[in-house]
C-alpha cells in the first residue's frame, strides 16, 4: 500500500480509515437533523454538503463547500466520521476543512469545479481524500495525487444507478485485464490509461486498487446498493437517494441493511418490504452533455 | 487437536484485513453476519469499524445475544478498536450500550478526530522488540477492572488487554505485518479449545 512521495505512516492511517468504512454506507446530509437520522439508521459516516446533488441539479448556480457553521454542527452532532466536499482543484477550501478537522475530504465533481486543469495535490494534506473516477486511468491518477479512497462518480443526483454500474464495471474489468498481461505490455497500457506505470504494475500484480474502492452516484434503493456491492464496491455512498425519498428514516436503514447483506436476496427483500416511494430519478440519456456532473475533472 | 475455527464479524468494518492476516498465518476464517454462523466457531474476531453501526446490527439481528451466549459457552473473542468498544462494560463519549464482556471503561474517539490518527511503536509483554500500533480515531481505555491483564500500553494508557478468553486492542494489528497479537489470540483459542475438548471427553 505504499505510494511515492508519501510518509509511509501517514498514508497508512489515511487508507486505514477507509478500511474501517468498508461494508458500510456513507450518507449525504445537509444539516444536523439529517446527520442524526443517518447515524441512527446505521450510516458508517456522513458527508456534509450545502445541497444534495438533486437540488444542485435543479437549482443551478455555483455549488461550493458547505458553510463551516453547518459542517461544525454536523461534526458536533454525530460520533461517526464526518466528511465534507470541496470543489475540484480548490486546495484552499481543502485547507479550511483540514483546519476544521473533518475526517475525510471529498474532492467532488458534484460541486462546481474551481480548476478545470488541475486536481488538488492531496499528498500535501494530513486529512485523507476520496475522489471520484469513471475508469481505471482516472482512479490511478487520483491515487497518484494522494487520494486514499476511490469512489465511482456515477451520475450524482440522478437517482439512476446506470452510470455507477458502468464506472464500476469499467474499473474492475480493466483491472482484470491487467492481471492477464505480460510485464512488457504494461508500459503501453500505462500510456493508454494515462496513469503512472508503478501503479499499473501494482494493479497488474494484485488485481485490486491500492486503496479501497467504493461506489457513488445514483444509488436510490437497497437493491441498487447490493448491486454495486456485487460488482466490486466495498462500501456505498448514498446522496440524494435518501433525503429526496418519501421515507428517509426507513430507506436509510434499508440501504444500510442491504449493503451488509448484499449476498442474501432474502435480506434485500426484507429491506424493500417497508419502503415508500423512491426519488423520481432521471433517464441519464435525456441529459445534455453540459448537465452531466461526471465529466467534471479528468 | 483439530484446527481452530475462527469467525470474523462482517457486518461492517475492516473484517477483510483480519481475514487476510489470519490467511498469512495459515489459518482459515469465515465471515459471520448471522447468529447461526457462530455455531461452529471456536474464536470470534470483532473488527475495527464504526461501533455505532455495528452495535445496531448486533441488536437488531439477534447477534448481540448470540455473541454473549458464545462467550458464556466458552468461545474466545478478540476485539480491535470498535470491537474493543463493543466488549467493554462501560462506554462513554457518548454513552453507548455494549456486550459487557470485559470489565473496563472505554472513551470513544478519545484521541481526537482522524487528523490525530497515527502509527506508533510501544512496549508489550508479547515480545522483546517494540510493537507497531496503528491508531485510527481510537478509543482510550480509561479504567480496567480487577484481574484484567494489561499486555501493552501507550502514552500511559492500556491499549491491549485480556481477561481469560476475552482480548481487546484499541489499535489495529490487522493493518500491520505484525503477527504477535493475532498469535496471542490463536493461542488463547487453542488453550480454550483444549480445555473444552478435555471437559467434553470427561463427560
Amino acid at each position: 500500500m505504499e505510494t511515492k512521495n508519501v510518509n509511509g505512516n501517514e498514508w497508512r492511517v489515511k487508507v486505514g480509515l477507509a478500511e474501517m468504512l468498508k461494508g458500510g454506507c456513507i450518507m449525504d446530509v445537509t444539516n444536523a437533523d439529517q446527520a442524526r437520522i443517518a447515524e441512527k439508521a446505521g450510516a458508517c459516516a456522513v458527508m456534509a454538503l450545502e445541497r444534495v446533488p438533486a437540488d444542485i441539479r435543479k437549482e443551478g448556480g455555483v455549488a461550493r463547500m458547505a458553510s463551516v457553521k453547518i459542517i461544525r454542527e454536523i461534526m458536533d452532532t454525530v460520533s461517526i466520521p464526518a466528511m465534507a466536499k470541496v470543489r475540484i482543484g480548490h486546495f484552499m477550501e481543502a485547507e479550511v476543512l483540514q483546519a476544521l478537522e473533518v475526517d475525510y475530504i471529498d474532492e467532488s465533481e458534484v460541486l462546481t469545479p474551481a480548476d478545470e486543469e488541475h486536481h488538488i495535490w492531496k499528498h500535501d494534506f494530513r486529512v485523507p481524500f476520496v475522489c471520484g473516477a469513471r475508469n481505471l486511468g482516472e482512479a490511478l491518477r487520483r491515487i497518484a495525487e494522494g487520494a486514499a479512497m476511490i469512489r465511482t462518480k456515477g451520475e450524482a443526483g440522478s437517482g439512476n444507478v446506470v452510470e455507477a454500474v458502468r464506472h464500476m464495471r469499467a474499473i474492475t474489468g480493466r483491472m482484470k485485464k491487467l492481471t492477464t498481461m505480460r510485464a512488457d505490455e504494461l508500459m503501453a497500457e500505462a500510456k493508454e490509461l494515462g496513469a503512472p506505470l508503478e501503479l499499473v504494475q501494482q494493479v497488474a500484480k494484485t488485481g485490486k486498487l491500492p486503496v479501497p474502492n467504493f461506489s457513488a452516484g445514483g444509488i436510490a434503493t437497497p437493491a441498487d446498493a447490493a448491486l454495486v456491492r456485487h460488482l466490486g464496491a466495498e462500501a456505498v455512498f448514498v446522496g440524494s437517494g435518501i433525503f429526496k425519498s418519501s421515507d428517509p428514516e426507513t430507506r436509510a436503514k434499508a440501504i444500510v441493511k442491504a449493503t451488509t447483506h448484499f449476498d442474501d436476496p432474502k435480506a434485500i427483500l426484507e429491506a424493500h418490504e417497508e419502503l415508500g416511494e423512491a426519488m423520481k430519478g432521471i433517464d441519464v440519456r435525456q441529459l445534455e452533455e453540459k448537465d452531466l456532473l461526471q465529466t467534471r475533472g479528468w | 487437536m483439530s484446527k481452530p475455527k475462527i469467525g470474523i464479524l462482517a457486518v461492517q468494518g475492516d473484517f477483510e484485513a483480519h481475514g487476510a492476516m489470519l490467511a498469512r498465518m495459515g489459518v482459515d476464517s469465515s465471515e459471520v453476519r448471522k447468529p447461526g454462523e457462530l455455531k461452529d466457531c471456536d474464536g470470534l474476531i470483532l473488527p475495527g469499524g464504526e461501533s455505532t453501526t455495528q452495535l445496531q446490527f448486533l441488536q437488531e439481528e439477534g447477534l448481540f445475544d448470540a455473541i454473549r451466549k458464545f462467550a458464556a459457552d466458552g468461545g474466545a473473542i478478540f476485539g480491535t478498536c470498535a470491537g474493543a468498544i463493543l466488549l467493554a462494560n462501560e462506554v462513554k463519549h457518548p454513552d453507548q450500550p455494549s456486550l459487557s464482556l470485559l470489565d473496563m471503561t472505554v472513551l470513544r474517539n478519545a484521541y481526537g478526530r482522524q487528523i490525530a490518527s497515527e502509527v506508533v511503536t510501544g512496549r508489550s509483554t508479547l515480545k522483546a522488540e517494540a510493537l507497531e500500533m496503528v491508531f485510527i480515531r481510537a478509543p482510550i481505555i480509561e479504567r480496567v477492572g480487577r484481574g484484567i491483564e494489561i499486555l501493552a500500553e501507550y502514552a500511559g494508557k492500556p491499549v491491549l488487554v485480556q481477561k481469560g478468553r476475552i482480548m481487546a486492542a484499541t489499535f489495529h494489528p490487522e493493518l500491520t505485518t505484525e503477527t504477535a497479537v493475532h498469535q496471542r489470540f490463536l493461542d488463547t483459542v487453542a488453550s480454550q479449545n483444549g480445555a473444552r475438548h478435555a471437559a467434553a471427553s470427561q463427560e
